[in-house]
């Protein structure tokens, strides 16, 4: 399992949010995660990259416990994890290209090579490569999100809402661009309330869709 | 950390934090000024270790006995003052200077070539005080009494507070010297903290990318190392210069003008920068990695 919950709970400054959290992720698994605003979509993809620890219960992640994880073992298994935040996030001083290497050079690992021009092509933004990230549209944010996030071929990648700013058309390329690395081998959990989109992807591939009610984590009716 | 990567420019994570010009500029003022401070603080310290090295050392021999007599009794009264000083105890030795000794110690001030034997010169003697110290009242008494014309010169006496007074002196210079790091030390800090403080949006893209602690702590240590050892470098050359403008030639140095450095003295002066590189370095990794580990 690439993400494990037993009997997990998690909240902020002493309120519950989200409790008995059960769960399995295999690898090479896809994954909805939908739920009402304000539900904890976000806050259960914090846990899933350690911006949240839970505070009952136990967690693995990569095989990990999370709890017995340094500070250093969070940010090297961070490196595993592809994350395409809700309100995404750059370097506003550096270059689009830049930004989406970051993953890659952060650490001194490697340097970007031919792979940087195929992603930007791949994500559409070949064109906007020198741009800094402020003079980006909503929809290019997100696609340059999701370029940065799957840089590093992580085993994991994390989506919130990664079709909230942009039109259909663009949304259900972006979900290609997912389903694509799924097939890759990659697990792919993503937090959205766009139902459309959900049954768009249940048609390309075997997604399991899990619904937050109440504090709880559960696999949705099959109807949705 | 390695020290040599502070210098790579290459892809250095130093440029994932944007520049801030105006904050880097006033780092760059302060710790030059700083530096310029500490240069002469060394300074001062090192001129009144010097002089009170020297007071101390001519302590130890610069009791004198001056003897005005008549003529013909000058032998006499020689003889018995030495007699008397023999059998005072705190006296290590006590020896007549010879007629050339004395004209040696008066040429500086009338000239060679002076018959020194016309004029009417005192016979001086030289006492050389053992570590016990003797009793000046009690000698001036008794030479008063017994040698009239026979002047106790106790140099001890003045000089001994003035030693005391710049050894004071080199404290207070070392003290400043001190202060200063520990000001640099504070005001690095204070500047680290605000330029995390905005930066707080570039660390948490960083840590979302997995970016180490000493990763994101090297990108601000290597900018505020860089600057304060530059600021420190234009400060310290600055404070040189000026040292060295007021310098003096060997032998003219008095209280005010001895301020200066000494041969390997100048070396010292150039610990300066790297040593508050080092002050920079420290407290910036320190700000740096305590206010992240605040934050999951
Ligand atoms: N850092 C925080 N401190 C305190 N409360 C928080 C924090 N982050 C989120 N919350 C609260 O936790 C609840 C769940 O927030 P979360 O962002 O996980 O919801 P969501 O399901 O992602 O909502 P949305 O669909 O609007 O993005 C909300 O009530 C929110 O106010
Ligand atoms: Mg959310």
């Amino acid at each position: 399992m690439v993400i494990a919950f037993q009997q997990a709970a998690c909240g902020y400054g002493g309120t519950m949010l989200l409790s008995q959290i059960d769960l399995d992720v295999a690898p090479g698994s896809f994954h909805f995660l939908t739920g009402p605003s304000g539900s904890g979509k976000t806050s259960f993809l914090k846990l899933c990259y350690m911006e949240l620890r839970p505070s009952h219960g136990s967690l693995r992640i990569l095989g990990e416990d999370v709890r017995a994880m340094s500070r250093d073992r969070v940010a090297a298994t961070r490196r595993r994890i592809g994350v395409i935040h809700q309100n995404c996030q750059f370097l506003d001083h550096l270059p689009l290209d830049a930004n989406i290497a970051l993953p890659l050079t952060i650490e001194g690992d490697s340097a970007p090579g031919a792979d940087l021009d195929d992603l930007l092509s791949w994500v559409g933004l070949g064109h906007r490569r020198g741009a800094l990230p402020p003079e980006l549209s909503g929809g290019e944010r997100q696609r340059a999100a999701l370029a940065r996030a799957v840089i590093g071929q992580p085993e994991i990648i994390l989506a919130d809402e990664p079709t909230g700013n942009i039109d259909w058309d663009m949304a259900r390329r972006l979900l290609h661009l997912l389903i694509e690395l799924n097939r890759m081998g990659r697990t792919v959990l993503i937090a959205t309330h766009d139902l459309a989109l959900i049954r768009a992807a249940k048609s390309e591939v075997a997604a399991r869709v899990l619904r937050i009610r109440g504090g709880q984590v559960q696999p949705a009716a099959a109807d949705l | 950390m390695r020290l040599p990567s502070l210098f790579r420019t290459e892809r250095s994570p130093g440029s994932v934090v944007p520049p801030s010009g105006f904050t880097a500029r006033l780092l760059v003022l302060t710790a030059a000024a700083m530096a310029f401070l500490a240069v002469f603080s060394l300074a001062l310290a090192l001129a009144a270790g010097r002089m009170a090295e020297r007071w101390s050392q001519a302590l130890s021999q610069t009791a004198t006995v001056r003897i005005m007599a008549h003529q013909g009794e000058e032998a006499a009264a020689t003889r018995a003052v030495l007699a008397i000083l023999e059998t005072t105890p705190g006296i290590a030795a006590a020896r007549a200077l010879t007629l050339k000794e004395q004209r040696a110690l008066l040429e500086p001030w009338l000239g060679p070539g002076l018959a020194v034997e016309s004029l009417p010169l005192p016979q001086l003697v030289e006492v050389t005080e053992a570590a016990s110290g003797f009793d000046a009242e009690g000698l001036r008494l008794r030479l008063a009494a017994e040698v009239p014309g026979a002047v106790l010169d106790d140099h001890t006496r003045w000089r001994r507070p003035l030693a005391a007074a710049a050894g004071r002196l080199r404290a207070f210079g070392l003290l400043a010297v001190a202060l200063i790091t520990v000001a640099l030390a504070a005001l690095v800090t204070l500047a680290a903290q605000s330029a995390l403080a905005a930066n707080a949006q570039v660390i948490e893209v960083l840590r979302l990318v997995g970016a180490r602690d000493v990763t994101i702590a090297r990108a601000f240590t290597r900018r505020f190392t860089l600057r304060t050892l530059a600021g420190a470098g234009a400060g310290t050359a600055l404070g040189m210069l000026g040292v060295w403008m007021v310098r003096t030639r060997a032998g003219e140095e008095v209280v005010l003008t001895g301020l200066g450095f000494e041969g390997a003295q100048w070396a010292l002066a150039l610990l300066i920068p790297p040593m508050a590189g080092v002050v920079a370095f420290w407290a910036t990794r320190t700000a740096a990695l305590a206010s992240l580990r605040r934050i999951t």
